[in-house]
């Protein structure tokens, strides 16, 4: 490796446009739910804005904009609050469909993702 | 030895190339982009591949491709595509909620060497409720607020969307939109904030 320091360091750049190549705005949510025994929970910004506009979750439903801001219990999505207005199985899938939304990959931590522009430019 | 230190540096610059190909697309007509412009959920690095659910999950390419093609973000032009109709999403879901629409815009001109920023209200109040911005992140009055653009790069301000969920901040151009010799010799008519209905 030593005669081929060059190389490593261009693996590595090479690499920088795979670390989190995430749809633009998907949220990982996982303050509770691998301690709980489930996949961390992704959620889709895109899905969601075709079908609603961002005012329906951040004024009526109550959700901070700001990724890991929201601290949620699943039993108070089960009871009707947070993503349980909609995802109650007439809105949207009910919260029997455990995989749908817990569908993230272990170890994964909270915070918003998307790729090299998330959080600033990334292009220049 | 020259040419190995030059290597890696071409390198980059061909696979910076290469990653932004698909971003010099220019504006155009929705088509331009197809479903492979997206990757697939099981290849996104977030979601388990081994989850059976992941075959009922919509892939954002299907969804995404249908819409007006941008070169940043989700490639998609947002704006466009609800003031277009491309999209009709709901507004509210409690029947009582009061929807409202704001016509102005406000003028930043503490722009250093940039050309000001005008931001238009009505597309981010047809998006947002005026609590999502006034008066936790943004005073109501003009001027009050101390934006800088370094705040805005930690996520702070216009940062809390751009950057995150509307257009990324590589975008400089379409905020810095006036150029202040320009606006001094033709000044805009002043903005007379009104409410209208929301586009349906």
């Amino acid at each position: 490796m030593r005669r081929h320091p060059w190389l490593l360091f261009t693996l590595l750049l090479s690499g920088l446009p795979l670390v989190a190549p995430a749809e633009y705005g998907d949220v990982v949510l996982n303050h509770r739910s691998e301690k709980e025994g489930m996949r961390p929970v992704i959620f889709p910004h895109w899905f969601h804005r075709i079908r609603f506009r961002c005012k329906v979750c951040h004024h009526e439903l109550g959700f901070e904009m700001r990724a890991g801001g929201n601290d949620i219990s699943m039993r108070e999505i089960v009871d009707g609050r947070y993503c349980g207005l909609c995802h109650n199985g007439e809105v949207a899938w009910s919260t029997e469909n455990c995989d749908l939304c817990h569908s993230g990959r272990p170890g994964l931590q909270t915070g918003i993702r998307g790729g090299h522009e998330t959080l600033g430019p990334g292009r220049w | 030895m020259r040419a190995l230190i030059a290597t890696p540096g071409l390198l980059l610059v061909a696979a910076v190339a290469a990653a932004t190909a698909v971003a010099q697309t220019p504006d155009g007509a929705p088509g331009d982009l197809t479903a492979d412009n997206w990757l697939p959920l099981a290849e996104d690095g977030l979601h388990d591949a081994d989850n059976p659910a992941l075959e009922i999950l919509q892939e954002p390419g299907a969804a995404l491709s249908r819409l007006p093609p941008d070169v940043a973000g989700n490639m998609v032009r947002w704006v466009d595509a609800l003031r277009d109709g491309y999209i009709q999403p709901r507004t509210n879901i409690y029947p009582e909620t009061d929807i409202q629409i704001l016509d102005s815009e406000v003028i930043m001109r503490r722009t250093g060497d940039r050309p000001w920023v005008v931001f238009p209200h009505r597309p981010h109040s047809e998006w947002l409720d005026c609590s999502n911005c006034h008066d936790a992140i943004f005073a109501r009055e003009a001027g009050a607020t101390p934006v800088s653009m370094l705040r805005i790069l930690q996520g702070e301000y216009c940062g809390r969307c751009h950057g995150a969920v509307a257009f990324p901040l590589t975008e400089c151009d379409r905020c810095h939109v006036l150029d202040p010799e320009t606006a001094m010799q033709n000044p805009r008519p002043a903005a007379q904030p009104t409410t209208a209905q929301p586009a349906q």
